[in-house]
């Protein structure tokens, strides 16, 4: 079923029969897997609204995040939070749509500095479970009047709701970007180094260990690009043979990194995010060293797993080692056995489980909308 | 201000509650007498007072937890309270709630460099938090204009910013946790020292919540390195639209300032006559800081004054050393006090689209011809929120009424420009009825229904946020 209006869209849920499977572009098919009708948002198409002297664009749920692309561009602006494009990783095909990118809050490198989607997102409008349509927010970047529900459907997957509009802040595009490449780094080393990148006066907005090497990336006017990783070369000199990558070059790098390209071969992949000084004895623990199957970004706060795909035992035991550390653990790959039997999101403290079930009884009453997708 | 009837079931049994208080609190915790009570019969929105019937000071988690079960059990109100600085009426109690103080929940627990976060009790001032870890160079970015006093229990539940909102957001987008307790007593932490937590945001959730869904007492909070430096440029237009239609062209240039403020006529002026700042005669002022090594800040400054040439303005005034700096910050800063100087005033709290501002300042200037009020602007241009200040006389019988009423229309006017009713100040009581026009029943029952998850019985801070009428059934149901 593939809606075209806001009320075509109420009108669906509330005459759904049953279970409800949401899709934008279905590019990723993931979390514990759904049964249920396929309800398509693909044809809530179009930016409604586009203001680049107030960072502003608003737009239809299923709008490509391509044409938002497209648009952004022709004024030099962007999506600052830096989508990942999973087709790469998960080898899937389809159009990655804006209102998936908000259902899954997904972010990419640039969350150290400019924080993740749900923090871009001013507002939402989306059909609730009874298939009510419901506003919040709005399209200015500080509201708050009554409580903030576009951060609670950030990050929902479409368990709360079916998103029809979102509208979201843009930055500017720097005009240039550059990334330092620390070779021949431990682990345990290259979040210090990160960590000293993070920490200084330089606007660092990359920090990942991939391959062996740690990146460090700065964005903004030349002339001050060239100051700041002047400096950060001598801040960094400590940690041994430094290269550096310059503009077009560097910012496919960061593609890259965003899509977790090193691991497309993998059956099976686990993304953890832990506070950044924890990472290395948790990879050490796990007999990691120096990243064979283990990528991180955010500086060391998110770690990119790789197993294989028989290896739910694996996928388990990070989220036990997680739950320890006051991490959490995902699975973000794996075959659709792996996803029914293992617990695809990391299991939560009781009170937090209460009270999300208590707000999903509240917002989908029946139960319909992407049942058991976050367990 | 309409507030509902205070529960007699309640009063009646006051001894009663203030003597289990005590046996869970330390002596001198709860306090309980006529003149003592009268402490926290208000917030900084003045004009409406009521003492409640006792107020509470626990000293750490385990001791909101014990008074929120006894009064979960009693059927008592509470009302959170950090520092008493809303400007909302978000903590102005009824005559039958206990107030809960977090005042003395107030120290650092952890500082952490490398993964760069702070945990603090939550009582703790918006300002120390800075304090604590200046040393290091580093800072906690939301700057309430009160962060000298406000306590960042209150930053949370009215997710406050500040004037360099522009670059490092609000308090939402610098929370990573809290420790939390719920009105039946129960202890949670949501979010933590990860930059993003499992699950459904409840965390995104909780700010902005107005004291309505927990009690906070521990908040995790990232902090950041302290620039190289930062340096204002001031400019001068003769002409509102002019200065906005100038700040559009700043953004969509590609600076990202750390701040843009601006400030209309009747505010330089009465500034000027107060703080000497030494601000040019104009209709219009902008302030624009940027932040970065020198070389960065002459960059971004030489194209800011470009653009801001092609517009014609009165004067370009860049700050050369500190000290010309903290005199264009001056007259900034002073004026709300300078205006304080002349008249009684309201301040307001709306959000518009940055380009409707010559709109809405024009609308705002017939509204004060039809009120016969005067009214001062000034505000964050950057994103759009405004302040403005509406003079009135508070001794002269109506005008209070007045005001109100203007208010209210110029809030409307923000919410039908495309904007919010309000951007930093919260709702609380002051702009409770008005909420209708932001929002649709509907989307009102859906967060009423999310109070309902986590306070079923609707004795934390009720009679807030919602209009009197939506909330009533819930609130009745309590009793
Ligand atoms: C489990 C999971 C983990 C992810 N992790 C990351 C990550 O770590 N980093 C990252 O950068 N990106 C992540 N993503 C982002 C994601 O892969 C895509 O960028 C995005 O989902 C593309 O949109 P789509 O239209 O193809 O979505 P789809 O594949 O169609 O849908 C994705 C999810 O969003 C829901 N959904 C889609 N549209 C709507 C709507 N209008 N209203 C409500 N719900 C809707 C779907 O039901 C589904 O649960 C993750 C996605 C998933 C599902
Ligand atoms: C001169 C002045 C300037 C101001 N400037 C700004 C500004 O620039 N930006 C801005 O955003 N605001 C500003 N404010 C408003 C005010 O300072 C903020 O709203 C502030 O966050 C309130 O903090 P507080 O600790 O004083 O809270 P209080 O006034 O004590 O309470 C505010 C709300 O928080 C709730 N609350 C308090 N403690 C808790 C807790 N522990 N758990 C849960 N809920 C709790 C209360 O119930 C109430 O609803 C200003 C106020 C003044 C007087």
């Amino acid at each position: 079923m593939i809606v075209k209006t806001e009320q075509e869209l109420a009108e669906s849920v509330k005459a759904a029969p049953g279970p409800l499977h949401i899709r934008g572009g279905g590019t990723r098919d993931i979390g514990n897997p759904v049964d249920g009708n396929v309800l398509s948002t693909a044809g809530l198409n179009g930016v409604t609204l586009y203001e680049p002297g107030a960072l502003t664009i608003v737009a239809q749920a299923g709008t490509p995040v391509a044409d938002i692309e497209t648009a952004l561009d022709a004024e030099n602006q962007r999506l600052a939070f830096e989508p990942m494009d999973h087709r790469r990783l998960l080898g899937s095909s389809g159009t990655p749509t804006i209102g998936g990118i908000v259902a899954t809050n997904a972010s990419g490198p640039r969350r150290i500095s400019v924080g993740a989607c749900r923090d871009h997102l001013l507002g939402v409008r989306f059909v609730d479970g009874s298939g009510t349509i419901i506003k919040n927010g709005g399209r200015v970047m500080k509201n708050v009047t009554g409580y903030d529900l576009v951060k609670l459907m950030a990050g929902s997957y479409g368990t709360l709701g079916v998103l029809s509009e979102v509208s979201l802040k843009v930055l500017p595009k720097p005009e240039t970007e550059t990334t330092l490449v620390l070779h021949d780094l431990t682990l345990r080393d290259s979040v210090t180094a990160m960590s000293a990148a993070l920490g200084s006066p330089f606007e660092v907005t990359g920090a990942a260990f991939v391959n062996g090497l740690a990146h460090i990336r700065i964005e903004g006017f030349e002339a001050s690009v060239a100051y700041r990783a002047g400096k950060l070369r001598d801040l960094l000199a400590k940690f041994g043979e430094i290269t550096q990558t310059e503009d077009a070059a560097s910012a496919a790098m960061w593609r890259d990194i965003r899509d977790v390209k090193c691991f497309a071969d993998h059956g099976a992949v686990t993304r953890v995010s832990i506070k950044p000084s924890a990472a290395p004895e948790f990879a050490e623990s796990l007999g990691q060293t120096r990243g064979a199957d283990l990528a991180m970004d955010w500086g060391g706060g998110l770690m990119w797993f790789a197993v294989t795909e028989t290896e739910e035992a694996t996928h388990k035991a990070l989220q036990d080692m997680s739950a320890g550390k006051g991490g959490h653990a995902t699975l973000i790959k794996g075959s659709a056995s792996m996803r029914a039997d293992a617990p695809v999101f990391q299991p939560e403290n009781p009170t937090v489980t209460a009270l999300s079930q208590g707000l999903r009884a509240k917002f989908d009453p029946r139960g319909i909308l992407n049942a058991g997708l976050m367990g | 201000m309409e507030m509902p009837t205070p529960n007699q079931n309640v009063l009646s049994r006051k001894s009663q509650i203030v003597e289990r208080l005590q046996s869970v609190l330390p002596i001198g915790a709860v306090i309980h007498t006529e003149s003592e009570v009268r402490a926290y019969e208000c917030d900084a929105l003045t004009a409406y007072k009521c003492p409640p019937l006792c107020a509470v000071l626990p000293a750490s988690t385990e001791e909101v937890a014990a008074v929120l079960k006894l009064c979960h059990e009693m059927g008592v109100p509470v009302v959170p309270r950090g520092s008493g600085t809303s400007l909302a009426g978000g903590a102005l109690p009824t005559a039958d709630c206990v107030i809960l103080g977090v005042a003395r929940l107030n120290g650092v627990l952890e500082t952490n460099y490398e993964d760069r976060y702070i945990r603090v009790q939550s009582g703790r001032t918006n300002l120390s938090v800075t304090g604590a870890v200046e040393e290091m160079d580093f800072f906690y970015a939301p700057d309430p204009s009160s962060q000298l006093a406000c306590a960042i229990a209150g930053n949370v539940a009215m997710n406050s910013g500040g004037a360099h909102c522009l670059k490092y957001g609000v308090t939402t987008n610098n929370l990573m946790g809290v420790k939390m307790v719920l009105m039946d007593g129960t202890i949670t932490e949501i979010g933590g020292e990860n930059l993003d937590a499992a699950g459904l945001d409840l965390l995104g959730l909780i700010c902005g919540s107005e004291g309505q869904l927990g009690v906070v007492t521990e908040a995790t909070l990232r902090i950041l390195r302290k620039p190289e430096g930062a340096r204002p440029v001031l400019m001068a237009f003769n002409d509102n639209e002019v200065a906005g239609a100038c700040v559009a062209d700043i953004i969509k240039a590609g600076v990202l300032p750390v701040a843009i403020e601006f400030m209309d006529r009747l505010c330089i002026e009465t500034t000027e006559n107060y703080a000497k700042a030494g601000y040019p005669d104009c209709n219009a002022l902008l302030i624009v800081e940027v932040e970065g090594a020198p070389e960065e800040i002459d960059e971004q400054l030489a194209l800011i004054k470009d653009i801001a040439r092609k517009h014609d303005p009165v004067e370009l005034r860049e700050a050369q050393d500190e000290e010309e700096a903290a005199r264009i910050w001056l007259g900034r800063k002073s004026a709300f006090g300078a205006i304080g100087q002349i008249s009684d005033y309201m301040c307001l709290d709306g959000t518009i689209p940055v380009s409707s501002l010559p709109m809405v300042l024009r609308r705002i200037g017939e509204l004060s011809d039809e009120f016969g009020l005067k009214v001062g602007n000034v505000f964050h241009a950057g994103d759009g929120n405004m302040h403005p200040l509406i003079c009135y006389d508070a001794n002269k019988p109506g005008d209070l009424e007045l005001c109100e009423a203007m208010g209210a229309e110029i809030l409307k006017l923000c919410v039908d420009a495309g904007g919010c009713l309000t951007g930093e100040h919260g709702v609380g009581i002051e702009k409770r009825d008005l909420m209708t026009h932001q929002y649709a029943q509907q989307d009102l029952d859906i967060q009423m229904a999310v109070k309902d998850v986590f306070d079923p019985e609707w004795l934390l801070n009720p009679a807030k946020v919602f209009p009197l009428d939506s909330s009533a059934s819930r609130r009745m149901a309590a009793e």
